[in-house]
């Protein structure tokens, strides 16, 4: 009936995980009281559980990579502790069974569900925007995707306090993950979860090149695009290349553990190389698609907050192409130490520190826009600089690891460990960090603070050299990655000095959550009632925040590059607004539960696989497929926004402009 | 004085252990601690300038500093762009051609030159240990690894259950090991001494104790060795191999007197006795899940 579900699948021999989930199962169940007493959850419902706005979408995004966030760094602080306490004689507090899964977790639920969310969350809240367009090209599509992968964090979060997670390492390598190696449900769970998130994302992938490609305002022609456009273009490219390679490894993988194949398997002619190849294929552009969206967060930080266009948009464009191509052909760098031989070794090698070229290039164009510009030292720019400072470092080691004879001496090793950090941290999660601060007032109409918001900064920047530095001396004394526990005493003040940073990025993930709330407190004396906090150049300072269901009363017409800027130039040089237009009624597409209900029985479903309850699985499919069929037979598509809203809507901003103009002319 | 006080605990932290890669014992080591330096120098000279220009132009251009020149629509100059390319694309251009050369000089395939002939020594990882078998001396040694110093050690490499990585820092490259697969390394000590040799890819719960020593000891200490060595102590045939295979981790040095003939080539082709039919130990499920 339960196929492999018993009682005994809760852990209730480790206080550990069974304490944890406890609290974290309490503090839901208090949460969703709490809403309730409130009466909020038809708000919820309506304005973001079922919504197809890309803007709530985004925001629901975000806030999953946020929470996801607080879980990957709590694997990662226990990881730090162990290996601080495992020293010589002591074996720690974790077993080895319960260790592997804290650092095969960690990499799963980092990258698929920290860094993705967060990339797609801001992809889906300003692309829209940027493009002076209402909405992306699939609402409806786009609210599946983020629910498929709420259901994916969801099922890898249940096997904290149901079953095991996975004990192989972030990327499953077979023969280790096959079930001769691995017969638990550990494995299942993370090829299960990412399967159902993966769909989400392939979806994005499909959703935001449509958008990018047919849907822009009138006048916004492929290079008038913001940079951040370009890079999400590209990252959505890769998606819709790389993701279906990541399906179809998991997949196989899932048929040997399943059915019984042998496509991985040491016996049967089964070859763990080939999971090797696929994997790395997916896994080197899956790099990129979470660095060049941080990149254009990083543009356009630097162009706003330096007063002045980025330096050299044609060559950062170029730049971000050619990065999304070569990014295709280096996956083999993953695995120097093969033998693959010297040809092949040194052709992968240099291919990948091609890749370093128009990356280098991007970093001399933001250190041009500054140059001659009114840098303004904001939170964003501390991040842009802190990035700018570390982020060579980590390219440094990176073309290092390029070298073959280098990669002999340092793959798989702490070195190894530590550069990734070291290209990740100040590349994508400082861009995240940068482009949370920078779009909070356009999402919610009020700023973060700004004393908080620097001392985050600080925390990441001094944590993250303090948790990685001493990883990269450690490489160099031998030490790999995933030890559970240390031989050599000599290492510990290394690993300490690791486990203080590590603490230290805590201390700013907490000041995170102290400065939101902080912010909300003393939301009515950082109010943006202009809806341009920063003297913006890009579309989505033009309307109010937050920005209406549908984003922009009139389509705006873009002239030049910076669409809003030149517009803002215009007006302020003219002292007057454009002409008002003619308002017409809105359509825009109705909220639906389709998403929802979906990743409701794709969770179903999932949970069942992994458990081997076969007659549950079966009544999943049939529930998310009827939810299709239902869907396709709606009848009602959209909604009409009449046009005397639009038009308050509108008319309100333009008085907020024309005073906002007064001011502006005045002071010049 | 004070030089002595902040000296002395500084060598002695570094005394007591070894230094792994910058601390290189044999040929192969020693070009690729030369290329690892080399490499960083090359990009060093060019990231330097690029961090201190960043602090430079950011605080120099701050708003308000009123000697800074503000050119709000300045935003192209075509000297700029041919430097800001140039200047990657030529460090690469450097460091491609190290990396040429250097990946055809450090294949790990490539036989080292040298006028001693080489020792041959077939390399299997268990769970979780390292089993070192010497065909022409017809021993075989478990998490020990004993070579003559300076003569060059011809390595082929395969596991007996999941992937490893075999890795002695101080001597050079590492290389995978992989079930029904056969890698080769080719590595020399000409030091003597004790080195620490480990596994550098994940390969289950025992992973952290499947260490090994070297023991680069002179040849005529070696030829001693396994002439001592041949005929006496454990027998490795079917029945001592099935034993063998068995998980265990941290597992102190054996040697084995007698060796099957063929027993790497036999685990190669997964005809060996007690052969990867995986030790259901191997990742044993957590109490939850029954399997």
């Amino acid at each position: 009936m339960f196929g492999r579900l018993t009682w005994s699948a809760i852990p209730f021999d480790q206080p550990i995980p069974l304490i944890t989930s406890l609290v974290v199962m309490l503090a839901l169940g208090g949460l969703a009281f709490w809403v309730w007493r409130k009466g909020w959850w038809p708000y919820l419902w309506h304005e973001y559980i079922t919504s197809t706005d890309h803007k709530k979408i985004g925001i629901m995004y975000i806030v999953l990579g946020l929470l996801m966030l607080v879980r990957g760094f709590a694997d990662a602080i226990m990881m730090r502790a162990q290996q601080s306490l495992a020293i010589g004689a002591s074996q720690g507090y974790l077993p080895p069974e319960h260790y592997n899964q804290i650092f095969s977790a960690h990499g799963t639920i980092m990258i698929f569900f920290v860094a993705m969310p967060l990339v797609i969350g801001f992809m889906n809240f300003v692309v829209p925007l940027q493009l002076g367009v209402r909405d992306v090209a699939f609402p409806t599509l786009n609210n599946v995707s983020f629910w498929l992968s709420a259901s994916g964090a969801l099922l890898v979060n249940l096997s904290l306090v149901l079953g095991e997670f996975a004990r192989t390492g972030w990327l499953a390598f077979p023969p280790l993950s096959e079930k001769a190696f691995s017969p638990g449900v550990g494995v299942d769970y993370y090829l299960v979860a990412l399967q159902i998130s993966g769909v989400g994302t392939v979806l994005t992938g499909v959703n935001f090149v449509t958008t990018i490609l047919k849907i822009r305002a009138p006048g916004m022609s492929y290079l008038r695009m913001p940079v951040f456009c370009w890079t999400a273009l590209a990252s959505n490219l890769l998606i819709i290349a790389a993701f279906p390679v990541l399906t179809v490894s998991l997949a196989l993988l899932m048929l040997d553990r399943y059915l019984g194949f042998h496509f991985f398997t040491n016996d049967g002619g089964g070859n763990s190389m080939l999971y090797m190849n696929l994997i790395w294929v997916w896994g080197h552009p899956e790099v990129y698609i979470l660095v060049l969206p941080a990149f254009g967060i990083y543009s356009e930080v630097a162009a706003t907050f330096s007063g002045k266009p980025l330096f050299g948009y044609r060559s950062m464009v170029f730049a971000t192409l050619f990065i999304c191509i070569v990014s295709f052909m280096v996956w083999l760098h993953h695995f120097f130490t093969m033998g693959a031989g010297a040809d092949v070794n040194a052709v992968f090698g240099i291919a990948s520190m091609i890749i370093g070229i128009p990356t280098g290039v991007k970093i001399y164009n933001w250190l041009f826009t500054m140059y001659g510009g009114r840098v303004r030292f904001t939170v964003p720019v501390h991040y842009l600089i802190g990035f700018m400072l570390l982020f060579v470092g980590g390219g440094l080691t990176g073309v290092l690891l390029a070298i073959p004879p280098v990669d002999f001496v340092v793959h798989n090793s702490l070195f190894l460990v530590a550069h990734f950090h070291h290209v990740i941290i100040p590349g994508v999660v400082f861009a995240i960090m940068a482009g949370y601060t920078y779009w909070f007032p356009k999402a919610f109409g009020f700023t973060l603070d700004e004393r908080l918001g620097k001392a985050v900064f600080w925390c990441w920047f001094i944590g993250f050299n303090l948790a990685f530095m001493p990883l990269y001396v450690l490489g160099f004394w031998g030490a790999t990655r995933r030890l559970q526990h240390i031989s050599d005493p000599s290492w510990a003040p290394w690993l300490n000095t690791a486990f203080v940073g590590a603490a230290i990025i805590g201390l700013g993930i907490v000041l995170t959550v102290v400065q939101l709330l902080y912010s909300i407190k003393t939301r009515d004396q950082r109010r943006d009632v202009s809806g341009d906090p920063w003297d913006g150049r890009t579309l989505e300072w033009l309307t109010l925040s937050p920005p209406p269901h549908y984003n922009f009363a009139v389509l705006p017409d873009v002239h030049g590059e910076e669409a809003y800027w030149t517009r803002k130039q215009t007006a302020i040089r003219e002292e007057k607004l454009i002409a008002e237009p003619d308002y017409q009624p809105i359509e825009m597409p109705v909220n639906t539960p389709t998403g929802v209900v979906v990743a409701f029985f794709a969770t179903v479903c999932g949970f069942a696989i992994i458990w081997y309850i076969w007659w549950l699985a079966i009544l999943g499919l049939i529930g998310a497929f009827a939810i299709f069929v239902w869907y396709a037979w709606r009848d009602e598509h959209e909604h009409i926004i009449p046009v005397e809203e639009v038009m308050a809507n509108a008319r309100e901003r333009r008085r907020i402009r024309m005073e906002h103009l007064h001011t502006v002319s005045q002071s010049t | 004085m004070r030089r002595i006080g902040v000296g002395l605990p500084l060598t002695l932290l570094f005394a007591s252990c070894n230094r792994g890669i910058l601390d290189p014992v044999g040929p192969v080591a020693a070009q690729e601690k030369q290329i690892l330096i080399n490499s960083t120098a090359i990009m060093l000279a060019i990231i330097i300038p690029t961090m201190i220009a960043t602090v430079a132009f950011a605080w120099w251009f701050r708003r308000g500093n009123p000697k800074a020149e503000y050119r709000p629509d300045w935003e192209y100059s075509g000297a700029i762009e041919m430097v800001v390319w140039g200047i990657p694309i030529l460090t690469i251009m450097l460091l491609a051609g190290i990396t040429w050369i250097g990946s055809h000089d450090l294949e790990p395939s490539r036989p080292l030159k040298s006028n001693v002939r080489p020792l041959k020594v077939e390399v299997v990882s268990l769970d979780w240990k390292w089993l070192f078998i010497y065909p022409d001396q017809g021993i075989a040694t478990v998490n020990q690894l004993v070579v003559p110093a300076g003569t060059p050690v011809s390595y082929r490499l395969t596991s007996a259950t999941v992937w490893n990585v075999f890795w002695v820092p101080q001597m050079g490259s590492m290389i995978y090991t992989m079930p029904r697969m056969t890698t080769r390394l080719n590595l020399q000590a000409d030091r003597q001494g004790s080195f620490d040799g480990l596994s550098g890819h994940f390969s289950g719960d025992g992973f952290p104790g499947m260490q090994f020593k070297v023991q680069s000891v002179p040849r005529e200490q070696f030829a001693a060795w396994t002439q001592g060595a041949h005929g006496s102590g454990q027998v490795l045939d079917a029945r001592g191999y099935a034993e063998l295979s068995k998980p265990s981790s941290y597992v102190p040095p054996t040697t084995y007197g007698t060796v099957a003939p063929g027993l790497f080539d036999a685990i190669v082709a997964n005809r060996a006795p007690a052969n990867p039919v995986p030790p259901p130990e191997h990742n044993r499920p957590l109490p939850g899940s029954k399997a």
